[in-house]
């Protein structure tokens, strides 16, 4: 990992434009295709490109596994619980309405949390997989391939 | 009988899919595989583009044609690089299966609506008074596709997004979440 002076320098450029092209999916999807799942998807990316550049040693220290395993959860926690929130209120299953008094306003509010739930669980996902497979493998040399 | 002009993009993308399709199923190398799995992803992604299914296409260059790849070439790297020849002879049910599965499907095709064509369930059902309704119930939310996923089908996201966990816990349960063997855990 000591080589490749080209790809880390192109790395460390690119990370911070994939991670603000993913969370520009993720909040302009009220006017252009997209939205959290893509848009978890591309921010695992950035972490899987720093693993494959710098080590899956140094990815492990910007997210440790244990942050995946916790994220992974707590995403998805988000969605059921604005659910419970509405049938705690008396309405239907994640009728988002109740959340604020002006339904358009309600509606904005739930889909916001809803997807940041969907992020959380998507790119901890993602990330949980690329460390199973590739945390497994003997770091590989060039001439491997 | 021209047509419409962008459907002759639509047979190549679909001829260029067959192309890598082929050529995937009679390669052994399996790091060319992988890689070739990733550019008919992104030859998907053009044609769903083309098809004016932009979501399914973006998902499916970001998805298929990116992380996919990724964790087949890790994966790859757990077993070995090569696969053996199948004979000829084995390959006879495989065939059998496509053929009649092909066959169902070209039964079935002069039953589909014509593409594009404005009284489909898809364009006549509860698809259009969802585009009705958008605009009154969630005012300046210009991407239907979003309102459709956030609100009116809320309910089917969560379904996807716990298929999602449920794949994560799965590959953790299996493989461990960290990728260490316990042995060399300190």
């Amino acid at each position: 990992m000591s080589a490749h002076l080209i790809l880390r320098v192109v790395a460390k450029l690119l990370i911070p434009l994939i991670l603000i092209f993913g969370f520009y999916v993720h909040f302009h999807a009220k006017y252009a295709p997209g939205g959290a799942f893509q848009a978890g998807v591309i921010l695992a990316s950035a972490l899987i490109l720093y693993a494959l550049i710098f080590g899956m040693d140094a990815a492990r220290k910007a997210v440790p596994p244990w942050a995946a395993r916790v994220v992974l959860a707590l995403g998805a926690f988000i969605f059921a619980a604005v659910g419970f929130v509405s049938l705690f209120f008396g309405e239907n299953f994640l009728d988002y309405n109740v959340l604020l008094p002006t339904d358009y306003r309600a509606q904005y509010l739930g889909i916001i949390l809803v997807e940041i739930g969907v992020l959380m669980t998507v790119t901890a996902v993602i990330i949980a997989i690329f460390y199973a497979f590739a945390g497994r493998s003997p770091e590989i040399t060039d001439e491997d391939w | 009988m021209m047509g419409d002009l962008t459907q002759y993009f639509d047979y190549v993308l679909m001829a260029m899919l067959l192309a890598v399709g082929v050529a995937v199923i009679r390669l052994r190398n399996l790091f060319a595989i992988v890689m070739l799995t990733g550019v008919y992803s992104l030859l998907s992604a053009a044609w769903f583009t083309s098809l004016d299914a932009l979501d399914v296409g973006f998902t499916e260059a970001a998805v298929g044609a990116g992380i996919s790849t990724v964790l087949l070439l890790a994966a790859m790297l757990l077993t070995s690089r090569e696969c053996d020849k199948v004979s000829v002879s084995r390959h006879w049910a495989a065939l059998a299966v496509c053929v009649a599965a092909g066959a169902v499907l070209l039964y079935a095709l002069p039953d589909m609506p014509v593409y594009g064509s404005p009284d489909t369930p898809v364009n006549a059902g509860v698809g259009m008074e969802y585009m009705d309704r958008t605009a009154d119930d969630l005012k300046k939310i210009p991407n239907v596709v979003t309102a459709v996923l956030g609100s009116y089908r809320g309910f089917d996201t969560m379904g996807e997004v716990f298929v999602v966990f449920a794949a994560g816990v799965g590959v953790a349960l299996l493989m461990g979440l960290s990728g260490r063997r316990r042995e060399e855990d300190e």
